[in-house]
């Protein structure tokens, strides 16, 4: 399989802590890679720098072959946008937007018609399993169904890439299934890398394969 | 032991054959590990012997399968009473992982190459177990397979800790003297 997302030899230090030193990773298409590793490890930095949130201090990242972590700010926000989606622990979803505009956000961000993007977010909710939730806000969504939203949002505008750091982490292990199931599915159907961080090995054991990272290495 | 229950439980279900026993015990509790003829006549012998089961019917002909079996009511009492009682958790100290560590430690070898070794064995077993319950067609061999997915979790989580935690152990082990668990 080409790599679709590589990075190479990566260091990062924050400070004195020296959260990477000299770790690697790389992701096909449809490829999902687990990185496990002891708290502290550095992996939610790896996963920042190369999901281009970050810049670390040496060694590089690429997309297609193209460098992106040397890009200048903007171009690397703008980058974010089109060719990759997030899925984080909790509270990434808009408190004040109901579930579907939460979920049309990345198409509505990117210029799509309201309508069309609205449609769109509801046909995804219905996919999860949420047909009724579309009007409900964060606030009246139990985890596992926030979860799924923010999977959704992650998906609809079919990134190259997502990028999820404990996504199961405020869920029990049914709940957890559930959107380790949805995601995979997904990742398989539009070809989308996945990067997971975890700590959960049930979790892990999702994935095709499993990095571990230690002392900023992996 | 297990195996008794699960016969008996299959009786109180219906009067049975030994063939059909397996069969049905296969299906429901088997899995990966079908369990032999030979054990299934044991098992029933012993179970006729002391009375929780009995033979209902005997059918002309060769072999160990004409006899047809069915559950008394001290087999049906005695299910009642296995099926309430929780059974112990498993010993841990007893556990392979654990007397490799500490022989490890003991003798100088590289205790957390062990370590590593085996939480990539782990890791591919989840990954296997995983994939097949995301295959398998209905929900009891989804649970089935849930159920060693979370035992090996547990082994896992414990490989991850005793890791954290071997240069304390190793010290503990070389002096044989308790160390301050801080
Ligand atoms: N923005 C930051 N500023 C200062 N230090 C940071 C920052 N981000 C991470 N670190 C430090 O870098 C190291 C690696 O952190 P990181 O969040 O990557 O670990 P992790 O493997 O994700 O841990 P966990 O499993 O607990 O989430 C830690 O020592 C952390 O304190
Ligand atoms: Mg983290």
């Amino acid at each position: 399989m080409a790599p679709l997302l590589t990075g190479v030899d990566l260091h990062k230090a924050f400070g004195r802590t020296r959260a990477l030193r000299g770790a690697g990773l790389t992701v096909a298409a449809g490829e999902i890679v687990a990185v496990i590793g002891p708290s502290g490890s550095g992996k939610s930095t790896l996963l920042r720098c190369l999901a281009a949130i970050i810049a670390p201090d040496a060694g590089e990242v690429r997309l297609d072959g193209r460098r992106i972590d040397d890009l200048p700010d903007r171009t690397r926000t703008g980058l974010r946008r089109s060719e990759f989606g997030f899925v984080f622990p909790f509270g990434q979803l808009v408190p004040e937007l109901p579930a579907a505009e939460n979920v049309a956000l990345p198409l509505l961000l990117a210029g799509a018609p309201r309508r069309r993007s609205l449609a769109a977010a509801r046909d995804w909710l219905t996919r999860l399993g949420l047909p009724d939730a579309a009007d409900r806000r964060p606030a009246d969504l139990s985890g596992g169904e926030a979860q799924r939203v923010a999977l959704a949002r992650a998906l609809i505008a079919r990134p190259r890439v997502v990028f999820a750091d404990e996504p199961t982490g405020a869920l029990d292990s049914v709940a957890a299934d559930q959107v380790m199931d949805l995601l995979v599915d997904a990742a398989r159907a539009q070809r989308t890398g996945v990067v997971l961080v975890t700590h959960e090995p049930r979790v892990s054991a999702y994935a095709d394969r499993t990095v571990l990272v230690r002392d900023g290495a992996a | 032991m297990t195996v008794s229950y699960a016969l008996l439980g299959l009786l109180e279900e219906a009067d049975r054959h030994g063939y059909d026993l397996k069969q049905s015990y296969d299906r429901r509790f088997g899995a990966a590990r079908p369990v032999r003829f030979g054990q299934i006549y044991r098992t029933l012998a012993q179970l006729t012997r002391d009375g929780r089961i009995e033979v209902t019917a005997v059918e002309s002909g060769a072999g160990p399968d004409r006899k047809r079996y069915a559950i008394t009511p001290e087999g049906v009492a005695d299910l009642d009473a296995w099926l309430g009682e929780p059974a112990e958790p498993e010993p841990m100290l007893q556990s392979v992982l654990f007397t490799k560590v500490v022989l490890a430690l003991l003798s100088g070898r590289p205790a957390a190459t062990f370590l590593d070794a085996q939480r990539v064995k782990h890791l591919d077993a989840m990954r296997e177990l995983t994939a097949e319950r995301r295959r398998s067609p209905g929900t009891q061999a989804a649970m089935l397979a849930d159920y060693r997915l979370f035992h090996i979790e547990a082994d896992l989580r414990w490989i991850d800790h005793a890791e954290a935690r071997l240069a304390a152990l190793a010290e503990e082990v070389r002096d044989g003297t308790p160390a301050d668990r801080g």
